[in-house]
């Protein structure tokens, strides 16, 4: 999931809040699917494609509507609600006593634990290879430069409002498919279950460059999943520490609002001279306004 | 290989803030012209390229680019066959990616691209090559984050960059006013050297009349959403700027006010 938000809040430079309910709908597909027996591996399958679709829909109110990003996926988020209370029937669906992804692995006579650590090793580490690969190739490089500066995409020939799209599908996919397999390991999904997951993801992209850097795309996308598990001791510590579970929430809401601010606070200590793309390309809008 | 059939380009039209900025304008640029446009703050010159390079729709006329009429194009599909560097060096490149990747981006333009790898080893050595060139010690640092690198750097990766696949025009726009003099300059006659070694066909909006005249085979002025004034050939190379500014006045009925031009 974290991978999901990385890629539409770094690389595109989105804060896109479709994960919100892709990463339910992703749930939801798995659940209904194992209940009706459905091989659990194949309702993952199938929570890739709903979570790409919801990207789908995000993109296409997005750069064919016109409307913001951000509000595209709000829009998409509230209507994933209903669509994915749809697909489950009921607000909340059990998964017990079905066979899971993980029960499969169980049976080769894995311990729970062990099959949980040893699939999510598996699957963050095909994902961490896979984006390696794609955003390694043209139109990976493509969606990298869209994210940083769409003019000079648009001048090397690029349409940016394809590429804006490929990589929200990408992450929703992924992030559906986090919420496949989420359910799965809590034995149930719920429609509440993607509530603030934009803030968890946004929170352990910024764990995962803080403490683990930014050099190269590789140790950035495997800081990522190390952010994320880090972002997990953490609250567990928290937890054990004796705060509420209630706070939760608003404890991550902090955590992240500290770390997105930390340029600011930076800049007032060391005062840096250094512009971003953004700035600089509203300043030569402002120049272009300036009349005779 | 260019040919610009009365244009208009009416900004938020039908509103209070209409500006109509470019009027009925026509200009038509041989295969190899080296055109440098020159004109006051406001004249419609960075307006004119981005109507030839399709960032904006025009509201009347026709652009005809090679015998090909690109009118109806959007920008991506122009881009297969210009090449543009910018006036502000933060807009021609992606400061986040490599040197090598940038280069790699502009290898491609106008491709299809797919899932090949980005940049080939083959490739590497092509642009290694050709930014020993340039002579800023770029050729060493191929990963280098495009974003660590100064102004001066960044408008000759561009410049490589656009003419990389060899467009059939070159716009170039104000891309070396965001310098200091002496960069400008030597950014300016790369500009010069890499036109003529691939006989490019050329329009370069620029504010220094010196450059204006010294430069290409031919000189338009801008004023008003009009052209008004094409000088070329022989009578071009004697042209002065004080020449420049009595023709302006001429043409013009005005006084030229440009306070950078002034200063040059
Ligand atoms: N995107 C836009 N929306 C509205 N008006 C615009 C836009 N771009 C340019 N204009 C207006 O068009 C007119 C011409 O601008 P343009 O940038 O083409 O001038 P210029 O000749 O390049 O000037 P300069 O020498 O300052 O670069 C100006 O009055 C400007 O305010
Ligand atoms: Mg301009």
């Amino acid at each position: 999931m974290t991978i999901g938000v990385y890629i539409t809040y770094r690389i595109l430079n989105i804060a896109d809040l479709t994960v919100e309910g892709s990463i339910t709908t992703g749930a939801a597909i798995a659940a209904v699917s194992i209940t009706h027996g459905i091989n659990p591996y194949l309702s993952v399958l199938f929570a890739l494609f709903g979570g790409m679709a919801a990207g789908l829909i995000t993109a296409l109110l997005h750069v064919k509507l016109k409307i913001p990003a951000l509000l595209s996926g709000i829009l998409t988020m509230i209507a994933l609600y209903s669509v994915n209370l749809r697909i489950m029937g009921k607000s909340n669906i059990p998964l017990l006593r079905v066979n899971t992804v993980y029960t499969v692995m169980e049976n080769l006579g894995l311990s729970r634990q062990t099959a949980v650590m040893i699939l999510g090793l598996i699957v963050v580490l095909g994902f961490v290879g896979i984006l390696y690969w794609f955003f390694g190739t043209e139109i990976g490089c493509a969606i990298r430069a869209t994210g940083n500066n769409p003019q000079m995409v648009r001048a090397q020939g690029i349409n940016t409002n394809t590429m804006i799209s490929i990589g929200l599908i990408i992450s929703n996919g992924l992030v559906a498919v986090s919420g496949a397999l989420i359910a799965q390991y809590q034995s149930f999904a719920d429609i509440q279950m993607g509530i603030g997951s934009i803030v968890i993801g946004l929170a352990s992209v910024i764990i995962g460059e803080v403490l683990f850097g930014k050099r190269s795309f590789f140790s950035r996308l495997v800081g990522l999943a190390l952010g994320a598990i880090t972002y997990r001791i953490i609250i567990t510590l928290v937890l054990q520490l004796g705060m509420s579970p209630n706070d939760l929430k608003l404890f991550t809401a902090i955590t992240v609002a500290v770390a997105l601010s930390l340029p600011v606070f930076r800049s007032y200590l060391i005062p840096i001279k250094a512009s971003t793309t953004r700035e600089s390309s509203n300043a030569q809008r402002k120049k272009n306004n300036k009349g005779v | 290989m260019l040919s610009v059939k009365r244009i208009t380009k009416v900004f938020n039209p039908g509103t209070v803030i209409e500006n109509i900025v470019l009027k009925d304008l026509s200009l038509s640029l041989e295969a190899g012209d080296f055109v440098t446009l020159i004109g006051g703050n406001g004249s419609g010159k960075s307006t004119l390229l981005n109507c030839i390079a399709g960032v904006y729709p025009v509201e009347a006329g026709a652009i005809i680019i090679d015998g090909v009429d690109v009118t109806k194009f959007r920008e991506p599909k122009r881009a297969a066959i210009l090449g543009r560097v910018f006036q502000e060096p933060m807009l021609g490149t992606a400061s986040n990616m490599g040197i090598e990747e940038n280069l790699a981006l502009a290898l491609r333009r106008g491709q299809r691209r797919g899932l090949k790898w980005g940049i080939s080893n083959k490739e590497r050595e092509k642009y290694r090559e050709l930014l020993t060139t340039l002579e800023l010690g770029l050729e060493n640092r191929l990963s280098t984050k495009v974003g660590l690198l100064s102004g001066g750097q960044r408008q000759a990766l561009t410049l490589l960059m656009a003419t990389l696949k060899e467009p059939k025009l070159l716009l170039l726009d104000e891309h070396t006013a965001a310098l200091d003099p002496k960069t400008a300059q030597k950014v300016l006659e790369m500009s010069d050297l890499i036109v003529r070694e691939h006989d490019l066909t050329t329009l370069m909006v620029t504010h220094n009349m010196r450059d204006a005249i010294q430069y290409g085979n031919r000189l338009i002025m801008m004023h008003e959403g009009r052209i008004i004034l094409d000088i070329r050939g022989e009578e071009k190379k004697n042209l002065a700027v004080e020449d420049l500014l009595r023709r302006f006045g001429n043409a013009s009925g005005e006084e030229f006010v440009d306070s950078d031009a002034l200063l040059a």
